[in-house]
């Protein structure tokens, strides 16, 4: 038994504890899996990281809670660098976190965030930039793995919706080393060759590994640089890689993106008929507007005008007619008699009249001898009466 | 390329001229001459279009660059 008992308080104890701890477990990098994660109402996290052998509390307080760039939740394994504090009303020590990183996919998962920060801080997500799509692609592009199910899937969309485009692909790798490189010079290439009225970039789904070329930089800064619009089609259908912030469209999967490329030529000609329809129904009701105005002219009163006038005319043609008919026979008649009394008076004064009356007249070479003194004793001369002529000898003189 | 008829030319003018075309003549102020002219360019439109629209075989053709830096185009052998 001893004699002497150094008692110290629990109060005293802890200190000593926790003084311990804090000195000789300063600042360090720890390996675990997160359980009994709970993010407080405070803000600040409290969990407990573990291995097989043992286990280890851990809280992050709001101000570092902040900074995080995925959201920590039971069975992640992290890597988490704190230090050792000793929390004394519960007796127990803990780490107290500043920073916290996933294993594995955690580093691609930063490189994601830091890739998408910077390229959002530049510019080459905001929608100023975006190209519109064309309505109807001629040639259409695709950057993709000439054995992918990728290229079926679109091959067989656009097969069944719309066959008359022309198909280009720039085969490549999507995944693995240098398929980040394939896939931007791919792009480029297409730039280059000209005549691609749209271009689709991706892949089928696959783990975030799988899919990571197109969150590389050199791929989004080629997208970005395209001339020709891009499609972006990585198979994933919830998380978006750089490559669909950037591209000018986004589509969940490959097939998504045939889709959204081409019309269905199903609805298109059934468009086509409809305007058809339309078109007909159009002219039909102007041609039918077009009789009734014609009918309604016909029957109008200025339409029938014209022939009231022609009626009126003819009417008033035939009166001018009598009455010119009346005048002409006054005329015709008081010329007759006009004339029969001139030709009276014509026949008294010709000559034959009085030669009928017993008068001759005497010509002497063919001169009409007008006094006896011009004619002497044996002269030849012609004596013309009514029925004839004779010739005579003057047989005595004067 | 020479100046073929591409889908582009051929169905998104085609299509806009249709509208056009159904438009005016849905407004009736075009003159009737005008209107028998539009209908009939309208029905050969629709024609054309139908035409392109039936092409039936999907062609996939692989881009690659030669030496030189020119590009080729080959016939997918992927069937």
């Amino acid at each position: 038994m001893s004699t002497e008992k150094n008692v110290v308080t629990i109060t005293e104890l802890t200190r000593q504890i926790k003084q311990s701890l804090e000195t000789n477990f300063p600042r360090m990098w720890v390996e675990g899996e997160i359980s009994n994660f709970k993010h407080h109402t405070s803000g600040h996290l409290y969990f407990t990281l573990k291995d097989e052998g043992a286990q280890l509390s851990a809280v992050m307080w709001r101000s570092r809670v902040a900074n995080l760039t995925f959201s920590p939740e039971d069975g992640m394994k992290v890597v988490a660098r704190g230090s050792i504090t000793v929390y004394p009303p519960r007796g127990n020590y803990q780490i107290d976190i500043e920073q916290i990183q996933p294993v594995g996919i955690g580093e691609l998962q930063l490189a994601f965030e830091r890739l998408k920060k910077k390229l959002a801080a530049e510019g080459l997500f905001d929608s100023t930039y975006k190209k519109p799509i064309p309505e109807f692609p001629d040639r259409i592009g695709i950057v993709t793995s000439e054995t992918g199910a990728a290229l079926q899937d679109i091959r067989s969309v656009l097969s069944r919706r719309q066959p008359s485009v022309d198909v280009i692909l720039a085969p490549v790798r999507v995944q693995g080393a240098g398929a980040a490189e394939e896939i931007a010079e791919a792009i480029e290439q297409m730039n280059r060759y000209g005549g691609i009225d749209v271009l689709i970039v991706g892949r089928g789904g696959g783990s975030l590994e799988d899919l990571w070329a197109f969150n590389e930089e050199r791929v989004a800064r080629a997208i970005y640089a395209s001339k020709i619009p891009i499609v972006s089609a990585v198979g994933h259908e919830i998380d978006f890689s750089i490559a669909d912030f950037v591209a000018d469209l986004r589509a969940p999967t490959p097939s998504a993106a045939a889709e959204l490329v081409v019309r269905d030529r199903m609805e298109l000609l059934e468009d086509i008929g409809n305007l058809c329809y339309t078109m007909r129904g159009a002219i039909d009701t102007q041609m039918a507007s077009f009789h009734e105005r014609v009918a309604s002219l016909l029957t109008s009163y200025s339409f029938n005008r014209p022939r009231d006038l022609v009626r009126e005319f003819s009417q008033r043609v035939d009166e001018i007619d009598r009455s010119l008919g009346v005048s002409f026979n006054h005329i015709i008649r008081t010329a007759h008699q006009r004339y029969n009394s001139l030709r009276h008076q014509l026949q008294a004064l010709n000559p034959k009249g009085v030669l009928k009356r017993g008068y001759s007249i005497v010509r002497k070479e063919g001169r009409i001898v007008s006094s006896a003194s011009l004619l002497h004793f044996g002269d030849g001369a012609e004596i013309q009466f009514h029925d004839g002529t004779i010739g005579v000898q003057v047989e005595k003189g004067k | 390329m020479a100046a073929k008829k591409t889908n582009k030319n051929l169905l998104e003018h085609s299509l806009k001229r249709l509208e056009e075309i159904v438009e005016s003549l849905e407004q009736g102020d075009v003159p009737l001459d005008d209107a028998v002219d539009f209908y009939e360019e309208g029905i050969r439109i629709a024609k054309e279009c139908a035409e392109k629209l039936k092409s039936t075989e999907l062609r996939i053709k692989k881009l690659s660059k030669g030496i030189e830096g020119q590009f080729t185009l080959n016939e997918s052998d992927e069937e």
